[in-house]
């Protein structure tokens, strides 16, 4: 198996910390955003963080070092939106490819950079595969329960184009977060094993979603059990949840996904729950201390941070973890189904 | 401390369940209860769903879904195949509805289609784990590796059919040889999770009468504990009504047989199962005879064990209806006398009966062609109407064996002063069955075999899937006398047409019988007899069929009814391609040159005594009565002949007096109790046709202010057909006066309905299992709308118009429609325009004043409605538009100001092929 399950059996590993967060840093203004070569795009371009890999790609390359540099043993490459269906609102879908190849290389680059400067602590690159704008089980239309507006071979295809770049472009994992549509989350694992089998990849795969609410039901309404039956088809690496709630609320759904599966469990929580501005005001410190309930519970293999988490939380976190024992887990891998 | 914590929360997880989801988690433990499919989302389980879907009402039919749910359905099975509905559509339409709503969708879907791009379409909108139901090895391992592998990469569970390349499991043995080999594959090859493997392992009816079905319940439940105990992690299901298939009809039997049948299925490993709630005895509440009788037929545990339940089977369902041994029949005619015994499956007097036939007879084997088939095809009538169920028609050929044995002596007796040719062999003849290549239904095929079988012909069955060049071998090694051939779908059909040519190219000439569900006469005359020059006959059904092979092989007529059939055929399939054949019309000037002219004078009009709208609130139903045409409802209960003549019908005359009795008991409660409301709108308005085919009238002046205008027009369509010299090319506006002829006329329109409370009546019946009164409401209702039409016409004829005052008609005249004017409908062959409904809505505001309403496809309701118009002249006539060109339609859609696309789609029936033009 590969040399990311050994290792996460002897420690927890650290993913990185929020994207979004880190560029807001820079106050990137519409004419960053498009840089020399897209000057003349039609359509405002502001907003676009996945397009900033091809027009500010030393801001990114930065801020993976900085996380790299804070503790984190796998960053998520710039390409949450990294879709023809999200990238439709520029009009770019034709730059899909370039974006998630170019994202993965950058992120690829740096972290050689950090795994030649200490082999001891290897350093790994996610792909980071985004829900999309559109939901295929929900209707956007509240008069129209049964309209969708798309579809399951729509979004595989989509999927379909974004993993094999990320995957040309050298990453390690593939990472389904922010799943708040399960069928959503099919169709991009079903394009994943299209493109793995093609490629004859082994590339291990994280799925982690998002529990929207105090109602403890993804967007599209199911449990966190629900959930976890509905994407074990596959073989997986982790499963866990990401975004929406701060650490400690999602620890009862961590709980319940600890209890169910033999996947090694994954959290990257937000900086607690947003002010009334809509920012993230938790302290790497505060954070810290919330995750160390899942560390005494010994309920994750892998934690990192969502929406408003920085360098200095998961410094914090890092320092944190490696204070504690993973949990055992098992994953399960086709090759080794018996009977 | 903590690891060992840890060790056993692991070991919990690590164990293998079917886990599936829909918004919320459900899985299936050994300690998990029985789980409950719900199966009337299935349009082959409930009717009603079926109905709502056909009619595009899918928000009614996700009532059925919550409903199972709230009942405690654990799982539903969603099932959309239909011949007349688009499957995929249908399937992708409804599931999307039914996962916006979270109380339904918290249960796990079962996606269930014989066909793979159904389930796929299926499987690809549904978020949570699901179950396909079924894949199979039927097509082969290809097929099936391919299509498991899918399976799991969509994220569902399977039910695995027991079923290959040979066809279904119908034993012990070839359950497990399949199940086995199925599961080796899928965990082997596929590398499918055991644990999400359902196998379903073949239910099958048992109690048939037939002696190889008499372990099919005792295999299943025997298989199950093996499956269970060999193939681990997997589940076994199965759908638990059809075990009481032969007693459709008979609910007290049937959920005692399910609830036994579970009760050990359950016992042996079953734990998923489609079951219908409303159709379970509680086990321990089943009386102990008839506990006691089902197990015996379940557990096959006594030779005589469908026997004895038969009888008792019939205690339990004829209470209500024959309280004691009713003897009287006894001194009915002799043909009545052997139909009954063959209809009711009493031996006790056949003999006697069938000496007496045959003393009467010229020879002894005129009794069998003439009083016991004759008996044998009101049984193929009963059977064919579902009122009559299967072990009944095993008991009916039983009858039919005996009479046969006692008459057998003197047939050879006779036989021996015949010339050695003409005799026989030992049995009637030879037939070869076979459900043709790429088809698997044989339940029809199988009946027919049976009760050949009881008729003494030897059955040569091939089973299902059979290649057509075994089909030919075997005809020539058995030297088989007829040839069977059955299919359920399609493409049966062109199996069949090839068939008939590669036996003619082989020079065969034995009779070829059609049969099957997609079959029709229609098919069997324009495709399959057209390919074969001997005998190809239709046949739908087993009784039928003992009539149809008897004749075939019967030596003195068989020549001359081949012939026959091969006329029949022929003339049928002319009459059938006529409607395709090439025809002239006219251009529509022409046609409208050629209208149909009336000689206008003012002495042929009249002008109404009370024009202008009236409405009855509630017309009494008892002067209605008299009115009623009670021959098209005799139809509807597919007994055919002239009411009254088919009281006193040799052949149906009983069912059909029964039917008439049962009939007026529900009528006189429906008068008496006034459970239908009769309510009529009519109004009668100047008017004059212009533009040669549009009848424009005046609205009254108090309405025009509603209407919106003060003058309206019906658009009439007018023959195109090209006619003989002298005929006239019809439209309904040339019984108008024209504008140009300075003449005033006038036109009525009218609609009444005795629709109110037909639902809730119906309903009522629905609840109480009695679908009889409940046909039977509707039917009389739709009588009643007829009869009210009728009625009202004559009160129009002679008091509100007024030109009829002196009248005086019966009901015959007033059938055979002898009298002065006409009630045209829309929708019927003289306006087959439904849209001119609107019209008449408008003008006569029917929905606002009675409350019939039309539907989106301009259907009325409540159903039992009538509309039309009313002309008066006394040339006016009855007649058909018939096809018409796309230049009319065009001409009309802008008379009537739509498009062009929008009326061919109303008048698509209509209008003429392209070719035609």
């Amino acid at each position: 198996m590969s040399r990311i399950e050994d290792i996460l059996k002897k420690r927890i590993l650290v993913l990185d910390g929020a994207m979004g967060t880190m560029l807001q840093r820079y106050k990137f203004q519409e004419k960053d955003f498009r840089g020399e070569r897209f000057k003349d795009w039609p359509s405002d371009l502001q907003g676009n963080n996945d397009l900033l890999s091809l027009t500010q790609p030393k801001a990114i390359a930065d801020i993976h070092r900085k996380y790299f540099e804070a503790g984190a043993d796998i960053v998520e490459t710039n390409t949450f939106s990294g879709t023809s269906i999200a990238m439709a609102d520029y009009g770019m879908e034709s730059l899909v490819r370039e974006l998630n190849y170019e994202s993965a290389r950058i992120a690829r680059e740096v972290a050689d950079e950090f795994t030649e400067k200490n082999p001891d602590k290897p350093r790994f690159v996610a792909g980071s595969i985004g829900p999309t704008n559109k939901t295929a089980s929900m209707s956007p239309d509240v008069n129209d329960p049964g309209f969708r507006a798309v579809s399951f071979d729509e979004l595989k295809i989509a999927y379909r184009e974004q993993v094999e770049a990320l995957l040309d472009g050298g990453v390690d994992l593939l990472l389904v977060e922010t799943v708040f549509d399960t069928l959503n989350a099919k169709a991009a694992l079903f394009a994943i094993e299209e493109v793995k089998e093609e490629k004859g990849s082994d590339a291990p795969i994280m799925i982690s979603g998002t529990i929207t609410d105090a109602s403890g039901r993804t967007l599209s309404g199911q449990t966190a059990e629900a959930f976890l039956i509905s994407v074990s088809h596959i073989p997986i690496l982790s499963i866990g949840f990401n975004c929406a709630l701060g650490a400690s609320q999602l620890v009862p759904h961590l709980e319940v996904l600890s209890a169910k599966t033999d996947a090694a469990i994954s959290a990257h929580p937000n900086a607690g729950l947003p002010n009334a501005f809509g920012e993230y005001d938790q302290s790497a410190r505060q954070m810290a201390d919330q995750i160390a309930e899942y560390l005494e519970k010994n309920l994750v293999n892998i934690v990192g941070g969502c929406c408003g988490t920085t360098p200095e939380h998961i410094r914090a976190i890092a320092e944190l973890t490696a204070q504690y024992e993973p949990r055992p887990f098992s994953p399960v891998s086709a090759k080794v189904i018996q009977q | 401390m903590e690891n060992g914590i840890q060790t056993s929360i692991k070991t919990a997880k690590a164990t293998r369940y079917l886990k599936l989801s829909g918004l919320e988690p459900l899985v299936v433990t050994p300690e998990s209860n029985f789980v409950n499919v719900g199966e009337r989302t299935n349009v082959a389980g409930s009717r009603k769903f079926l109905r709502l879907i056909k009619e595009d009402k899918f928000e009614e039919a996700l009532e059925i879904a919550r409903e199972q749910v709230e009942g405690g359905a654990q799982i539903i099975d969603i099932n959309m195949d239909d011949g007349l509905i688009d499957g995929k559509e249908a399937m992708v339409r409804f599931l999307n509805l039914v996962v916006a709503e979270p109380d339904i969708a918290r249960v796990p879907i079962m996606i269930d289609s014989s066909k793979w791009e159904i389930i796929e379409a299926g499987l690809q909108v549904v978020q949570g784990k699901c179950v396909v139901n079924s894949i199979s090895l039927k097509e082969g391992e290809e097929e099936f590796l391919r299509q498991a592998k899918l399976i799991r990469r969509y994220g569902a569970a399977v039910i695995v059919m027991a079923f290959d390349e040979v066809g279904q499991a119908d034993n012990y043995d070839r359950r497990i040889e399949i199940a086995k080999r199925s599961y080796d594959l899928l965990t082997g090859k596929a590398m499918f999770p055991p644990e999400d493997i359902i196998f379903d392992l073949n239910v099958f009816p048992v109690a048939t009468g037939m002696e190889e079905h008499k372990r099919n319940a005792l295999d299943f439940i025997e298989a199950t504990a093996w499956v269970r105990k060999n193939l681990p992690y997997c589940s076994v299901s199965g759908g638990v009504s059809n075990v009481s298939f032969s007693f459709r009809g008979n609910n007290p039997v049937r959920e005692a047989m399910h609830s036994v049948f579970l009760y050990h299925a359950i016992q042996a490993g079953m734990n998923i199962g489609i079951v219908n709630p409303t159709m379970l005895e509680v086990y321990d509440d089943i009386p102990k005879d008839l506990l006691e009788r089902v197990e015996d037929v379940i557990l096959n545990r006594r030779d005589d064990a469908t026997e004895r339940l038969l009888d008792f089977a019939e205690t339990v369902v004829g209470k209500a209806r024959e309280n004691k041994a009713d003897l009287s029949w006894r001194e009915e005619p002799l043909q009545s006398r052997i139909t009954r015994a063959l209809v009711k499956g009493i031996d006790q007097y056949i003999e006697a009966d069938v000496e007496e036939a045959r003393q009467d007879a010229d020879r002894p084997i005129e009794v069998i062609e003439g009083h016991l088939m004759t008996g044998m095809n009101v049984v193929g009538d009963l059977f064919g109407s579902g009122k009559m169920f299967l072990p009944q028609v095993v008991k009916s050929a039983r009858v039919m064996k005996k009479a046969v044995a006692y008459l057998l002596p003197y047939i050879e007796e006779e036989k021996k002063s015949l010339p050695e040719a003409e005799q026989g062999k030992g049995n009637n003849g030879k037939i070869l069955m076979a459900t043709v290549k790429g088809d698997v239904h044989d339940i029809g095929k199988n009946i027919v075999s049976v009760v050949l079988a009881c008729n003494n012909y030897e059955i040569v069955d091939l089973g299902v899937m059979v290649p057509p060049e075994k089909i030919i071998r075997k005809a020539k090694e058995e030297a088989v006398d007829v040839i069977g051939l059955s299919g359920l779908i399609t493409p049966s059909l062109d199996e069949m047409v090839f068939l008939a040519k590669e036996m003619e190219r082989q020079g065969f000439t034995v009779p070829l019988l059609i049969g099957g569900a997609t079959t029709s006469k229609a098919h069997t005359a324009v495709k399959i007899d057209p390919q074969y020059s001997s005998a190809v006959v239709h046949v739908n059904d087993a009784s039928r069929a003992v009539t149809v092979v008897g004749d075939l092989l019967q030596k003195e007529h068989s020549a001359s009814y081949k012939s026959e059939l091969k006329l029949d055929y022929e003339s049928f399939r002319e009459k059938f391609l006529k409607r395709g054949k090439r025809k002239e019309y006219l251009d529509i000037r022409d046609a409208r040159e050629n209208r149909f002219r009336i000689d206008w004078n003012k002495n042929s009009l009249f002008s109404p005594k009370l024009p202008g709208i009236h409405v009855l609130e509630e017309q009494e139903l008892e002067p209605l009565l008299e009115y009623i045409d009670w021959t098209p409802f005799f139809r509807s209960w597919d007994l055919h002949g002239k009411y009254p003549q088919i009281l006193e019908d040799e052949v149906v005359g009983p069912q059909a007096r029964e039917l008439f009795e049962d009939a007026q008991h529900i009528m006189k409660k429906i008068v008496k109790e006034k459970l239908l409301k009769a309510r009529a709108v009519w109004g009668i308005f100047p008017a004059n046709t212009i533009h040669d085919d549009d009848i424009e009238l005046e609205v009254p002046e108090h309405i025009r202010k509603v209407v919106g205008s003060n003058t309206l027009t019906f658009h009439t369509l007018r023959q195109q057909l090209k006619k003989r010299a002298g005929v006239p090319n019809f439209a309904l506006a040339d019984f108008i006066a024209p504008k140009s002829s300075g003449i005033q006329d006038h036109i009525g329109c009218f609609c009444v309905s005795t629709g109110f409370g037909t639902q809730e009546l119906a309903e009522k019946f629905e609840k109480e299992l009695d679908d009889y009164n409940a046909i039977m409401v509707k039917a009389l209702a739709d009588r009643l709308a007829e009869a009210f039409a009728e009625y009202l016409h004559k009160e129009v004829r002679k008091k509100y118009w007024g030109y009829s005052a002196a009248e005086q008609l019966d009901n015959n005249a007033l059938i055979a429609e002898e009298y002065r004017g006409i009630r045209p409908a829309p929708g019927y062959p003289a306006c087959p325009d439904h849209l001119e409904k609107k019209t008449i809505w408008k003008l006569l505001q029917v929905e606002e004043r009675i409350g019939v309403r039309l539907t989106e496809s301009l259907a009325m309701w409540p159903a039992a409605s009538v509309s039309g118009y009313y002309f008066a002249h006394p040339e006016s006539r009855y007649f058909g538009v018939g096809k018409i060109t796309e230049q009319q339609v065009a001409d009309y859609a802008g008379r009537k100001g739509m498009e062009l696309e929008e009326a061919k789609k109303w008048l698509a029936p209509n209008l003429a092929e392209e070719t035609d033009q």
